[in-house]
């Protein structure tokens, strides 16, 4: 899909009526177009190079990727220094926030500068605690919670006031995520939970490693009943993952993933793990793409972003749509000119 | 103490009736901590508060209390203060992601939601925690609140009825 008033990078588009936000994600979405996101590694470094050359990995295969903000309490390179790089050259990343580092102070501010930025997507997340990162003597924050994170940012967009009431002259115009996981317990609290998140403010749901499709089913099913799947875009998670080990080591150590035993014995049992690994996530995306109410597919592929391509290339989700990315335009007309 | 604590999720029906009464009880009285003088009464009322409900529910004083919407399990005991449900760590075998040894503060309230005539309290969405409030008399805050709508609704009929 080309979009006809494509941006000059840095300037935004124009918003169209009944959006929230002047984003290519919102757009893709509401257009009804099956949209793919992923999670960009964040540097461990100041050099801007590095979060262009991740960035780029992504290009024509991803409508959006998300800055993470500290994930796993690990540190790298801050969410809004990732969107201030990648907005600079006309990509819209989805930046992450997290309650656990920051107070309502320090996160309102973050929204309006990331907004003025241009980022266009923000999404709202309590974040792990930080006995599961590199620096587990930091002092949890935790002022607010995902959901009233996401409320907050609300209230700044539609009433134009922080918390506090006093008047922001001009509100941030984002579009508004949270996550899901289905998987953890208590499986029935799960739907309702996602029925506060978007009570409070949420328009699209990016789901945790999602490999146990009859559980996620049911959880689409039961919010289907409470009358949840016409209100948000739900993007569940996917990512292959390189060996049985590592999967295994990801199931004990990193909070909230699910991973069956199905799934490891698999992986152990192939010649080429990591290709088995690749080849699962590609079914995954198919098998998930068919199930009523998902809108799109968010790819976390922790330390094997390259293969990002191909996955979605494989799946065929894209169905030959090629997402921005900077000189898309240029390319696609140089190609057609030589044939 | 957490066995206590545990022991008051299991009895939230019971507790979630005791303390409608206790409300309305409370409430009634208004017109005695009136005179009393709501200041005078905050410092010893709060510190009976934080006896009977530290030693019930753990409570950790966030003085706005929530109770009766996380089935009587205090939500400030998760690590991640959390006031809208059960964040996506939570072990499969439903202990905290932080506190290993510790049963989800939000499994408990679920299973304490569950007892309650008012279950769908909890489907609710929380406000942020007002910081300030902490330490304070969330029972003499309550009555105060009460007290405040009733004047609210008073006037709201008073000046449609003259309509």
């Amino acid at each position: 899909m080309v979009i006809h008033d494509e941006p000059t990078p840095g300037e935004m588009l124009p918003i169209l009526p009944g959006h929230s936000s002047a984003g290519r994600l919102e757009r893709v979405l509401r257009a009804g177009h099956f949209a793919v996101t992923a999670e960009l590694a964040p540097p461990d470094s100041a050099n801007p190079q590095d979060v262009y050359a991740r960035a780029e990995l992504f290009d024509g295969y991803v409508d959006a990727a998300n800055a993470t903000d500290g994930s796993g309490a690990n540190c790298h390179m801050s969410s809004v220094g990732i969107c201030a790089l990648l907005t600079r050259i006309g990509y819209a990343p989805i930046m992450q926030v997290s309650c656990r580092d920051k107070n309502r102070i320090a996160i309102q501010g973050d929204v309006l500068g990331a907004a003025a930025m241009g980022v266009s997507n923000i999404l709202c997340l309590t974040g792990d605690g930080v006995q599961a990162g590199d620096h587990p003597q930091a002092k949890p924050v935790f002022d607010l919670d995902c959901m009233s994170l996401l409320e907050t940012v609300r209230g700044m967009r539609d009433k134009a006031e922080f918390l506090s009431g006093r008047k922001i002259s001009d509100p941030p115009k984002v579009f508004l995520g949270g996550a899901s996981n289905p998987f953890a317990p208590p499986l029935d609290f799960r739907p309702h939970r996602l029925a506060k998140k978007i009570a409070a403010g949420a328009q699209f749901i990016q789901t945790n490693y999602c490999f146990d499709v009859p559980r996620f089913k049911e959880f689409m099913a039961r919010s289907r009943d409470l009358g949840l799947l016409e209100k948000v875009f739900i993007l569940p998670g996917v990512g292959p993952m390189a060996s049985a080990r590592t999967a295994n080591w990801i199931r004990n150590n990193v909070p909230g993933i699910y991973i069956p035993d199905a799934v490891i014995e698999r992986l152990a049992g192939a010649k080429d793990q990591k290709k088995e690994g690749q080849q699962l996530c590609v079914e995954l995306i198919q098998e998930l793409s068919e199930i009523e109410g998902v809108s799109g597919i968010h790819v976390m592929a922790y330390r094997q972003e390259e293969s990002v391509p191909e996955i979605i290339k494989s799946s065929g989700v894209l169905q030959g749509r090629v997402p921005w990315y900077p000189g898309r335009d240029q390319k696609m007309l140089q190609e057609r000119a030589r044939s | 103490m957490y066995s206590v604590r545990r022991w008051a999720v299991r009895h939230a029906g019971g507790l979630d009736r005791f303390y409608q009464g206790f409300e309305t009880l409370i409430v009634k009285l208004h017109p005695l901590w009136e005179k009393i003088g709501y200041q005078r009464l905050e410092r010893p009322v709060a510190k009976i508060e934080k006896l009977c409900k530290g030693l019930l529910f753990d409570c950790k004083m966030c003085g706005q209390c929530a109770l009766s919407e996380t089935g009587m399990s205090c939500s400030m005991n998760c690590p991640k203060n959390l006031r809208n449900g059960p964040c996506g760590g939570v072990r499969q075998n439903g202990h905290c992601e932080v506190k290993e040894d510790m049963r989800c503060v939000w499994m408990e309230a679920w299973d304490g939601n569950r007892k309650m005539q008012t279950g769908e309290r909890i489907l609710a969405v929380q406000l942020p925690v007002d910081f300030s409030k902490k330490d304070s008399s969330s029972w003499l805050s309550r009555v105060r609140e009460v007290q405040q709508q009733a004047v609210t609704e008073r006037t709201a009929e008073h000046s449609s009825g003259k309509q």
